[in-house]
């Protein structure tokens, strides 16, 4: 029955936007319409875009979302883990993450784009970035949270640094940063596409860039469309692989926030 | 299992060389009101070979303390802590500890969490599998292998604990409150099963409580703590009949006479610790 409803409510709102489109109530110029959305997708898909075939614009932003993803997550992680377990460093580096953090990180993608030029570079470094504090400070204080008491038990049972690293505190922090996961990937995506908007030679980022240049309502929504898809995709496989790796946590159970 | 059971018949009757001996142990905390907190001060015990012991205190003296100590979980500020005559440093392979509260790992499957110890010092997969395996059927859990600790009652996650530290064969086994979180059914059933465990297993166990039932039900002796700092204030020997079933013993006229004996130590030290606690200050 909700699903019926769901699909009710975006039918309407989409027919009174197509609605007042055709009574001329708001101007097709500025706002575009539903329909040559959709116009504008069939184009890109069987002729392919201005800047070449769709799919492959999808893929140079993936593949920028992914590798930005990836880094990101690994260095956040360790770098979380590290701070997290060594309270000293935590203490010397406190103020230096601060900072950064603070920074509105969006504006780096044009110190990113000067210093790597307009190819994959510099969206990659764009996504790392947003990535990075995200896991960062899910990983920190996951490593912080670790329960004592489970450290002394996995000594007692005979547990060296590793094995208690590997057995208590990655596991015990897991919950943590995988919730911080899925916010993550929305910043990637955003990060590869940002850099697209700001200076690149292809990607579904220039798609938009190019449409609004041309005053095309239309092109910049279809190239959301292709975008939200793919982000939509990455939730499911993450939840996906949330599902896996907590599997040993009471469902229902609400996991940590992650720190945005 | 033999020497065991041979070392069981005379309990406490200090034949036997201790196995773990506590030297004038003490332990000092720093607070920022007072300088420093001592928390346990001279503290002598020894520990014979398959000797139950139960250290009785009330809440709050630093029974853990003194266990955690043990355990190397925690340095003493004084004193020392010899196993089989050598100095003990730092986590020991012959110690166990079933702790208070649930120390099982919760991403470990049952199978995962009593394999644990094995794994940590060195058994093959196979070999630590096989070994845990024994253990969860002893400990009555055949069948729960490939649940998580979340799907287990509190008392199935005792058990879990307690095969955790029993598959490492420790000689000396520490226990700090063990059955607390359980319902006073589970705990006497857990108390029995405990009786049966060590008895196979034949380890020296120092049991920190305070449930004087529990305590002469399980021990050989029962040491009453003072209120903090901890000291031994007192020693009662057991005399009751092995083996015992922790839910009947409680009828046997010698228990309820210990029973007396032992509470007219402790109940002094439980009023210090009573009114401490209800100062203001």
């Amino acid at each position: 029955m909700v699903p019926v409803i769901q699909i009710a409510i975006l039918v309407a709102l989409l027919g009174a936007w197509q609605l007042a489109v055709d009574t001329k109530s708001i101007s097709e110029f500025f706002f575009g319409s539903p329909t040559g959305t959709f116009r504008e997708l069939y184009e890109w898909i069987r002729r392919g875009t201005v800047q070449g075939p769709l799919w492959q614009q999808a893929w140079v932003t993936l593949q920028e979302t992914l590798i930005g993803f990836g880094i990101g997550v690994v260095l956040g992680v360790l770098l979380g883990m590290v701070l997290g377990r060594i309270p000293l460093l935590a203490r010397i580096f406190n103020v230096y993450i601060g900072t950064l953090n603070s920074v509105p990180r969006i504006v780096l993608g044009s110190v990113f784009i000067i210093w790597f030029g307009l190819g994959m570079g510099s969206k990659i470094a764009l996504a790392v970035v947003l990535v990075f504090f995200t896991v960062f400070f899910n990983a920190f204080q996951g490593a912080r949270d670790v329960d004592a008491g489970l450290i002394a038990n996995a000594k007692i049972l005979g547990a060296g640094r590793a094995s208690v690293l590997l057995n208590v505190v990655l596991p015990s922090a897991f919950s943590w940063i995988i919730a911080s996961l899925r916010v993550a990937f929305g910043l990637a995506i955003t990060g590869a596409v940002v850099g697209e908007i700001l200076g690149a030679t292809q990607g579904l980022g220039l798609l938009i860039q190019q449409s609004q240049g041309n005053f095309d309502p239309d092109g910049v929504y279809a190239g959301l469309v292709v975008t939200t898809l793919l982000a939509a995709v990455a939730e499911g496989l993450i939840t996906l692989l949330e599902r896996r790796l907590l599997r040993w946590k009471p469902r229902g159970r609400p996991s940590p926030a992650p720190a945005t | 299992m033999r020497s065991s059971i041979a070392a069981r018949d005379a309990p406490a009757s200090g034949n036997a060389p201790p196995l773990l001996e506590l030297r004038s142990l003490t332990k000092r905390f720093a607070d920022p009101k007072q300088g420093a907190r001592t928390v346990v001060e001279g503290f002598d015990l020894e520990l014979r070979p398959g000797e139950f012991c139960a250290l009785i205190g009330p809440t709050g003296c630093g029974k853990s303390t003194v266990l955690s100590m043990i355990a190397g979980l925690e340095r003493p500020s004084g004193g020392i802590i010899l196993a089989d005559g050598a100095e003990l440093t730092g986590t020991d392979p012959r110690t166990g500890f079933v702790f208070q509260n649930d120390a099982v790992f919760p991403w470990k499957t049952v199978l995962g969490n009593v394999a644990a110890g094995p794994r940590f010092r060195g058994a093959g997969r196979h070999e630590a599998g096989d070994r845990a395996l024994d253990w969860i059927r002893r400990v009555g859990l055949s069948g729960f292998e490939q649940h998580y600790p979340h799907q287990l009652s509190g008392g199935m996650r005792k058990r879990v604990a307690l095969a955790q530290t029993f598959v490492n064969h420790p000689r000396i086994l520490l226990m700090d409150e063990p059955f607390s979180g359980l319902d006073a059914q589970t705990r006497q059933i857990m108390a029995g099963e405990l009786l049966g465990l060590w008895e196979a297993l034949g380890a020296s166990v120092l049991f920190v409580t305070h449930d004087l039932e529990e305590a002469i039900a399980l021990a050989d002796r029962v040491v009453v703590l003072t209120a903090r700092p901890a000291t031994v204030k007192e020693e009662f020997v057991v005399d009751l009949p092995r083996p015992r079933s922790p839910r009947e013993i409680r009828f046997h006229p010698r228990f309820v006479e210990l029973h007396e004996e032992i509470w007219s130590s402790l109940s002094g030290e439980v009023q210090i610790a009573y009114d401490r606690a209800t100062t203001v200050i």
